[in-house]
């Protein structure tokens, strides 16, 4: 290639001084310009389903893929992180059920949600969050019931809202599948314990022993324990509010 | 009549390999490698799913542009240095020189086509790969086609490759465009909307339908199916088949 070439001669040295001072130039041009500012982009609500196909040109799993990541690196705006409490929790969670419609095997959205989404220092947000989870379980309990067994621990010891904690267990335990484990099923019962509904906590061990459901010996010895446990408690109880009453 | 198709395939082939059309190849494998990486990095969960899925992607439109650029620039250097002229001059037929040069850009296509393929074993099985192969093909036979037709058509790259381009987003996103066109809030019985909806008819008709093809779906749940091939082979074929027929009727027409 270089036999093919002149020498650095033959080029007018007008043309060289004109090279290097555009060159210099350019450089002095970038250093007056100012210093790149920091504009906080606000995350807007997503366009319509129809038209994120559309952008996906046919493959919508890819799609989903890239406003998933797209999403989970919007708090991270020219190198500077923003605050959960910054974002637009309702755009969020727009986008979040958008790409859920795109790609509905993909768990991505419910782990954001439930896992990142839901640290967020306000507990309308976080509620906000649980609730999308709460919501989506319904759509595929066999393959969602994960994120909504957060949602649970989320809602019973950081909300401290024990109805809410008890809401999700007993959707998961009213939407039970063969693939759900024993323990995701039995959560409803120490959150009943917790809010003292104690008789409650030993109706759902008995419907669950009298329904035949649980072969494990090992969960089927764990839930007589926990039943002989809850009646004793139960006695005490009563014994404990008889002797205050007679006081 | 087969020796001189295998000859002009052979010319094309070596003319990708001198043109160094292999090393954009291999440099876009190195480049999908390092985002499959960096992917690998960000994503939290789903990583394998996400790396095979946006490689997918990036390979897929990564061979459609490079292919179409292959052979819509190969085919405009020809008739700028007058070489289809020298060549259709000896005794050759002018079907016989098509068919000569769209075997080429195929086995040029086919090569790609298996690279791309290969570079995804390494996060999904074999048998959905192969399927995913096969249909990249394919997908990239029907570009090849549109590309030869469109540089015969139109003569410069400029508006050939602008409308292999229009074509391909078209076929891709048509099944979307229909869905939205028939969408509940679009009830408009004005005659402009009537139009529109009889031109996205019309085109869904006309267009293949390249958005069953290549899906990133067989890679990340592994749904691809043999029936799946089936119909992508037997639309590339009919598609194929249509589309040489006009660059056919083209060339015949032409006064070289």
């Amino acid at each position: 290639m270089n036999e093919q070439q002149r020498s650095l001669h033959c080029i007018p040295k007008s043309l060289i001084v004109l090279l290097v001072t555009l060159l210099g130039l350019q450089i002095a041009l970038h250093y007056q310009l100012p210093p790149p500012r920091l504009q906080v982009q606000k995350l807007t609500p997503p366009p319509r389903i129809e038209l994120l196909r559309v952008f996906s040109l046919g493959d919508p799993i890819m799609g989903a893929k890239i406003l998933m990541l797209w999403l989970q690196a919007f708090d991270n705006q020219s190198g500077q992180f923003l605050s959960y409490k910054q974002l637009n929790y309702t755009a969020l969670q727009q986008w979040m059920e958008q790409i859920l419609l795109l790609d509905p095997q993909s768990q991505y959205p419910l782990l954001a949600a439930s896992h990142l989404y839901s640290t967020v220092k306000e507990p309308q947000k976080q509620k906000q969050m649980l609730e999308f989870v709460y919501n989506q379980f319904f759509v595929d309990p066999s393959h969602r019931w994960p994120w909504l067994a957060h949602a649970i621990i989320v809602a019973k010891h950081r909300l401290r809202d024990l109805p809410l904690a008890l809401k999700y267990a007993q959707a998961i335990a009213t939407h039970t599948t063969d693939d759900m484990p024993g323990w995701a099923q039995e959560m409803q019962i120490f959150i009943l314990e917790d809010m003292g509904e104690l008789e409650q906590a030993r109706l759902v061990i008995g419907g669950m022993l009298a329904s035949g459901k649980v072969t494990d010996l090992n969960e089927i010895r764990f839930l007589n324990d926990k039943l002989r446990h809850l009646e004793e408690k139960s006695k005490e109880y009563t014994n404990h509010s008889e002797l205050k009453q007679s006081q | 009549m087969i020796r001189q198709i295998l000859t002009l395939a052979a010319y094309v082939a070596l003319e990708a390999l001198r043109t160094r059309f292999f090393a954009v190849i291999v440099i876009l494998l190195f480049i999908s490698f390092g985002l499959a990486a960096f992917l690998g990095q960000v994503a939290i969960i789903e990583t394998q799913a996400i790396q095979s899925s946006l490689l997918a992607a990036f390979l897929r439109l990564g061979a459609v542009y490079v292919i179409s650029l292959f052979v819509i620039t190969s085919m405009v250097h020809e008739f700028h240095d007058h070489s289809i002229y020298l060549l259709l001059s000896l005794p050759i037929q002018r079907s016989t020189y098509f068919v000569g040069k769209f075997s080429g850009f195929a086995l040029v296509a086919f090569i790609t086509a298996t690279l791309f393929g290969a570079a995804l074993l390494i996060y999904v099985p074999y048998q959905q790969v192969g399927l995913w192969t096969l249909s990249l093909l394919c997908e990239l036979l029907i570009v090849t086609a549109l590309s030869l037709w469109c540089v015969l058509t139109f003569h410069h790259a400029i508006q050939a490759s602008s409308v292999v381009l229009g074509f391909y987003i078209l076929a891709r996103s048509i099944d979307a465009i229909q869905l939205m066109a028939q969408g509940p809030l679009n009830n408009s019985q004005s005659s402009l909307d009537q139009f529109v909806n009889t031109l996205i008819k019309l085109l869904a008709m006309l267009l293949p339908n390249l958005e069953r093809f290549t899906q990133s779906e067989w890679l990340v749940y592994h749904t691809g199916n043999l029936s799946n091939l089936i119909e992508i082979v037997l639309q590339t074929v009919i598609y194929v088949i249509l589309l040489v027929t006009m660059s056919l009727f083209d060339l015949y027409r032409k006064n070289l």
